[in-house]
C-alpha cells in the first residue's frame, strides 16, 4: 500500500474527507433578489431577509435550484426530487435571522462519485451529498478598535455544500479531488471556482489508523483556503495525530484551524462546545419539488465534463494523455484550445499553449480569462510560424511584448525587421557569399570534413543576423556543397 | 348619539358614496374617539396625522368618483403588520423604537382599497397570549364591564384589535390568529373575527410569531363588514412563499349561497371539561334553529382533539424560538449598552428586551428542538398535527361545516390566570385546531351569558371555503339578533 506514514512504532493510514462550500455563481442571492457582486460598498447589497428584518420571507431564486441540479448530474448524482429547507440555529453577530437556512436531512442531491488521477491509476471518489445553504455576512475587525463591524453583503449569497465519503488516503488525492471538483464546476458553470475570492472553500475531516482497522476519531479543519494549504493541513494534522496516538494518547473530537503561517492546526472548539443548531424544517418555505422535465431538460443540455473532453481530445487530436488532462483541467484553456486548434497543427498549439502562454499567465499571475489574451492572437502568431515567416525561436523572443501590446503580429515583426528571409534567391547569394569567402573550409569540406556543414550554416544566419529560414538555408546548402 | 356610533364598513361605504358626511369628518370623530378611550389601551401608537392624509385622500377619491373597495373606512392596524415610517412594536420593549422601512402586504393592500389607519392596535407580546396581558405597553381593557364594573380582559392575542371595534374606536381591524388570536378576543369582545385559510393573506412584513400556523384576519362589528374586509387583505404573494395561488371568490356573494340541505358537524370531543354551561345551551339551541331552515345537523368525531392543545403548544415555540433569534440587539431593536463581550450583549438585550412569556416560549421552543428531545417532542408533535389535519378531513367528507363554541368560557378579569400558564393556554383549547389544520374559522357573536357577557360561537369549514363560513356566519348574526 502507498501513501501510508511512518510513525515511531506503525504505519499509518490517513483518511480524509473534504466538505466543499462553492458559492453558486448566481445574480442574486438564495432567497432574495440583492445582487452577488463582489467587492461592493459594504452592506449596499442587502434586502429585508438578508439583514433579517421582523416580517421578512425568503423566496427561492429558481436559477439557483437549477444550478444546483446540474451540479448533481455533473457528479453522476441522485437528484431528489423532494428536498427540504431546514432552519440551522445559532448566533452571531453576521448570521441575522439568528438561523441559517440550509437543507439536513434532505438535501437536494443525494450519492455521486467524481474520478481522480493517482498514481495507482483513476480512483473514484463517492460524493456523500450536495445540499443548499445561504452564506453568512463578514464581522470586519480591523477597522476600529473597539467595535466589530458587520458586512451583510454576503448574507443570502447560496452555497452548495458538497460533501465527499471519506474516501481519500493522502494530501495529494484530497487536492486532485478538490481540483476535479472545480473543474467540475467550472464546466457545468455553477461556480467559477476561485479560491481566493472565497468562493470556494473547503473543510477537510482528517483521522487516521493503521490499514485495515477501523476508522479512527476526526477531526474537522476549517480555513483551509488553497491547494496548497489543504496539503499541508493535512500533513501536519496527520503527524499530530499519529504522535498523539502512539503516546498512548486520544484523539478528541474537535474542530480546528489551520494557520497558514505557522503551518499548524489548532482547536477551535471541541465537542463540548459544538453547537446544538436545533434542525427543523423552515416553516417559511414549502418543501422543494422538482419537476422531471427540468431534470430532463438539464440533463439533455448537461456540458460536456471534464472526462469526456479529455477522452475526445486524445481521439480527435492525437493528443498525449498528460496534454489532454492539462488542457481540459480549466475550461476556459479547453475552450481556448478547441478555437485555435481549428485548421491548426495540433502539436504546435499544444506547444505554445501549455508552453509558453501558460510561462506568460503565470508570470504575470493571472488566469487566462483576466489576461484577456484572444485565440486570434494566439493563431495569428502560430500562423507565421507556421508559414515560415517566423522562426520558433523569433517568435518566443518577441512573445511577451506581443501579448502585451496592441500590434499585430506581422507589424511587430516588420517593426522589429525580424522577419524570416525565405526567398530562395536571397538566401542563395548569400550562401554564395559565405561560400566564396570561405574557400578553405570548402575545400576541408568537400574532402570529408562533414562537420564543417554547420559552421556554414552559422556564417549564413550570422549574415543575415538570424533571419536566414534555417530549413532553406540547409537545403540550398547541400546542393551548393555538392557541386 | 352621534350619527357616527351605529357605523358599519358597508353602511358608512354608502353614506360616504352619498356624500352624507366627508372621510374627514368620520375621521376626526374617531381620533377624538379613540383619545377619549386611552383608559382602555388598545392603541400602542396612535397615528391621527395619517389618518387625516389618507382621510383627505379619500374625499378627493370619492370626489373624483374613484372609489376603492375600503373607501374612506377608518381601521386599527395590529401593531404586528409593518407598516411604512410608523413605529411597528410587537408589543415589545425590544423593538419599542423600530420604525420599518417597508410596508406588510395586509397592510399595504388594505391602504391601498382606501383604509385609513387610525394607529397600530395593542397586542399581546409578538402575539403570545390569550389575554393581552402581556404587552409590554400594558394590558387593553375590554370595553364590557364585568360585575361591579369590574375591569375584564379582551382576550389575546389581537386583543387591541377587538377592544376597539367593540368600544367604536374604528370600523374594523386587522388581527392575526396563530392558535385563537382573532376568535378568542372577538369571542370576548362581542364582535365577529374571520381567520381564513393558511395562505389565503400573505404573511410579507407580519413579525412572525409560529410561521406555518400565523395567518392574518378582520375583526369587524358584523359578518358583512368581514367578508367585504377579508377580501381586500387576501390573495397570492410572490413574497410569501406560502401564500395560496387559489382564486380568491368575491366573498360579500356568499349571500347567494344556500344552507339548505347542507350538513353541520358537530364534533363532539369539543365538550370539553369545564365548558360554561350557557355557552353549552347556546350551541345546543344554534345547532336547533339551524336544523328548522334545513341543515342537517350530524355528529361527528375529531379523536385527536385532545392532542391539539400540546401539539399547538410544542410547534408554535418550537418556531417561534427561531422566528425570534434575530432580535438579537446587534442591527435593530432594543440592544443593553455597557457590555464587556458578544454574549453579554445577547444575553442581557434579549433577557431585558423579552417579557417573561416571550421567553417562557422561547425555552420550550429552545428545549423540544434540542438534540435528544427532538424525536420525542418536535417530530411527534408533526405526526399529530398530520393526524388532526386529517381528522378534518375526514369529517368534511361527511359534513359542510363545523359548529363549536369559540371558548370554553367568557371573558375573566384582568390578572385571573396569570400565574398559571397551562390554565391561561386552555383558552385556545378550542380554536387550536383549526389553526394547526389551516382551516377557515369564524366566531361570530352568539348571546350573552347572565352577566352580560359576550361569547361566541366558531363555524370551521374545508380549507378556502371562507363563503360558506360566512352564510353560516351571518344565520347566526341574524338569529341572534
Amino acid at each position: 500500500m502507498k501513501n501510508l506514514i511512518k510513525g515511531k512504532s506503525n504505519l499509518w493510514e490517513v483518511v480524509l474527507g473534504l466538505e466543499v462550500h462553492a458559492q453558486i455563481s448566481s445574480k442574486s442571492k438564495l432567497f432574495s433578489s440583492a445582487s452577488t457582486e463582489y467587492g461592493s460598498e459594504p452592506n449596499s447589497q442587502v434586502t429585508l431577509v438578508d439583514a433579517g428584518m421582523p416580517g421578512a420571507l425568503p423566496v427561492i431564486n429558481e436559477y439557483c435550484i437549477r444550478q444546483a441540479v446540474i451540479t448533481g448530474l455533473g457528479l453522476n448524482a441522485k437528484i431528489n426530487k423532494k428536498s427540504v429547507f431546514d432552519r440551522k440555529n445559532y448566533f452571531y453577530p453576521d448570521l441575522p435571522q439568528g438561523y441559517q437556512i440550509s437543507q439536513f436531512q434532505h438535501p437536494i442531491v443525494g450519492e455521486g462519485f467524481l474520478t481522480i488521477k493517482t498514481e495507482e491509476g483513476e480512483k473514484k471518489i463517492g460524493i456523500t451529498r450536495l445540499h443548499l445553504e445561504q452564506d453568512a455576512g463578514k464581522s470586519i475587525h480591523d477597522q476600529d478598535f473597539e467595535n466589530t463591524f458587520i458586512d451583510l453583503n454576503r448574507s443570502g449569497c447560496a452555497l452548495m455544500e458538497i460533501v465527499s465519503e471519506p474516501d481519500m488516503r493522502s494530501g495529494l488525492e484530497a487536492a486532485e479531488y478538490l481540483k476535479k471538483l472545480r473543474t467540475i464546476l467550472q464546466y457545468v458553470g455553477s461556480c467559477d471556482g476561485n479560491m481566493e475570492k472565497g468562493n470556494l472553500r473547503a473543510d477537510v475531516n482528517v483521522s487516521v489508523r493503521i490499514p485495515g482497522e477501523k476508522l479512527g476519531t476526526r477531526c474537522e479543519i476549517k480555513n483551509v483556503n488553497s491547494i496548497k494549504f489543504i496539503q499541508q493541513a493535512i500533513t501536519f494534522e496527520a503527524e499530530r495525530q499519529i504522535k498523539l496516538l502512539e503516546s498512548g494518547e486520544q484523539i478528541v473530537q474537535e474542530t480546528r484551524l489551520f494557520d497558514p503561517n505557522k503551518l499548524e492546526t489548532r482547536t477551535m472548539r471541541n465537542k463540548e462546545e459544538s453547537h446544538d443548531y436545533r434542525y427543523f424544517p423552515d416553516p417559511d418555505l414549502p418543501p422543494l419539488i422538482l419537476e422531471d422535465s427540468l431534470i430532463d431538460d438539464l440533463k439533455k443540455n448537461l456540458p460536456e465534463l471534464p472526462d469526456k473532453k479529455k477522452e475526445r481530445f486524445i481521439n480527435l487530436y492525437k493528443l498525449k494523455e498528460y496534454d489532454a488532462e492539462v488542457l481540459v483541467s480549466e475550461k476556459d484553456v479547453s475552450i481556448f484550445f478547441e478555437e485555435l486548434v481549428k485548421g491548426r497543427e495540433p502539436k504546435l498549439v499544444v506547444s505554445w499553449l501549455t508552453g509558453e502562454l501558460f510561462a506568460f499567465l503565470n508570470k504575470k499571475n493571472v488566469s487566462l480569462a483576466e489576461s484577456k489574451v484572444t485565440v486570434k492572437k494566439i493563431a495569428d502568431l502560430i500562423d507565421l510560424i507556421s508559414d515560415g515567416t517566423l522562426s520558433n525561436r523569433q517568435a518566443k523572443e518577441v512573445f511577451e511584448v506581443y501579448l502585451e501590446g496592441s500590434k499585430t503580429a506581422k507589424e511587430l515583426i516588420s517593426e522589429k525587421g525580424m522577419a524570416q528571409i525565405s526567398d530562395e534567391k536571397e538566401l542563395s547569394n548569400l550562401i554564395v557569399s559565405v561560400l566564396d569567402e570561405n574557400e578553405d573550409m570548402v575545400k576541408d569540406y568537400k574532402s570529408g570534413k562533414d562537420r564543417l556543414f554547420g559552421f556554414f550554416v552559422g556564417q549564413v544566419m550570422k549574415l543575415s543576423r538570424g533571419k536566414a529560414n534555417p530549413q532553406m538555408v540547409n537545403k540550398i546548402l547541400i546542393e551548393k556543397l555538392k557541386r | 348619539m352621534n350619527q357616527f356610533e351605529k357605523l358599519t364598513i358597508k353602511s358608512t361605504i354608502q353614506h360616504l358614496k352619498c356624500k352624507d358626511f366627508s372621510c374627514k369628518e368620520l375621521t376626526e370623530y374617531f381620533i377624538k374617539k379613540i383619545s377619549d378611550n386611552r383608559k382602555l389601551n388598545c392603541f400602542i401608537t396612535e397615528t391621527p396625522d395619517h389618518a387625516l392624509e389618507m382621510a383627505l385622500n379619500s374625499d378627493k377619491k370619492i370626489d373624483n368618483n374613484e372609489i376603492r373597495a375600503m373607501e374612506g373606512i377608518p381601521i386599527a392596524m395590529k401593531d404586528l403588520f409593518c407598516t411604512k415610517n410608523v413605529k411597528t412594536t410587537a408589543a415589545s420593549k425590544i423593538l419599542e423604537n423600530f420604525i420599518p422601512f417597508y410596508e406588510s402586504t395586509v397592510s399595504k393592500k388594505l391602504w391601498d382599497s382606501g383604509s385609513v389607519m387610525l394607529g397600530k392596535s395593542n397586542l399581546d407580546e409578538f402575539a403570545m397570549g390569550s389575554a393581552n396581558t402581556t404587552s409590554f405597553f400594558g394590558n387593553v381593557i375590554n370595553p364590557i364591564k364585568g360585575k361591579n364594573n369590574s375591569d375584564l380582559v379582551p382576550g389575546g392575542s389581537s386583543g387591541g384589535s377587538a377592544a376597539a371595534v367593540a368600544a367604536g374606536l374604528c370600523l374594523g381591524a386587522t388581527g392575526s390568529d396563530t392558535g385563537g388570536s382573532i376568535r378568542q378576543p372577538a369571542s370576548f369582545c362581542g364582535i365577529v373575527g374571520m381567520k381564513p385559510t393558511y395562505g389565503r393573506c400573505s404573511r410579507f412584513g407580519m413579525v412572525a410569531f409560529a410561521s406555518s400556523l400565523d395567518q392574518a384576519g378582520t375583526l369587524t362589528k358584523n359578518v358583512d363588514d368581514s367578508a367585504i374586509m377579508l377580501q381586500t387583505i387576501c390573495g397570492y404573494d410572490e413574497k410569501d412563499s406560502t401564500s395560496s395561488k387559489m382564486d380568491v371568490p368575491k366573498f360579500s356573494e356568499y349571500e347567494k349561497l344556500s344552507l339548505k340541505g347542507k350538513k353541520i358537524g358537530i364534533p363532539k370531543e369539543y365538550l370539553v371539561d369545564g365548558l360554561n354551561s350557557e355557552i353549552k345551551k347556546s350551541w345546543e339551541n344554534f345547532s336547533e334553529e339551524f336544523k328548522k331552515i334545513g341543515v342537517e345537523i350530524i355528529d361527528i368525531s375529531l379523536p385527536h382533539t385532545k392532542y391539539s392543545l400540546p401539539t399547538y403548544y410544542i410547534i408554535a415555540p418550537a418556531e417561534a424560538s427561531a422566528n425570534l433569534a434575530r432580535y438579537d440587539g446587534v442591527r435593530y431593536g432594543y440592544r443593553h449598552q455597557n457590555v464587556d463581550n458578544l454574549d453579554d450583549l445577547y444575553e442581557i438585550s434579549r433577557s431585558k428586551g423579552f417579557g417573561d412569556e416571550v421567553k417562557r416560549r422561547i425555552m420550550i421552543g429552545t428545549y423540544v428542538l434540542s438534540a435528544g428531545y427532538y424525536d420525542a417532542y418536535y417530530i411527534k408533535a408533526l405526526k399529530v398535527r398530520r393526524l388532526i389535519l386529517d381528522d378534518f378531513i375526514k369529517a368534511f367528507k361527511k359534513c359542510d361545516l363545523i359548529l363549536t363554541p369559540t371558548t370554553p368560557n367568557v371573558s375573566f378579569l384582568i390578572g385571573e390566570k396569570q400565574d398559571d400558564p397551562l390554565e391561561m393556554y386552555l383558552n385556545d383549547v378550542l380554536t387550536v385546531p383549526a389553526s394547526l389544520a389551516g382551516l377557515p374559522a369564524i366566531s361570530v357573536p352568539a348571546g350573552k351569558n347572565k352577566d352580560g357577557l359576550p361569547f361566541g360561537l366558531q363555524i370551521i369549514s374545508s380549507h378556502f371555503n371562507e363563503a360558506l363560513v360566512f352564510k353560516a356566519a351571518k344565520f347566526i348574526e341574524d338569529t341572534n339578533k
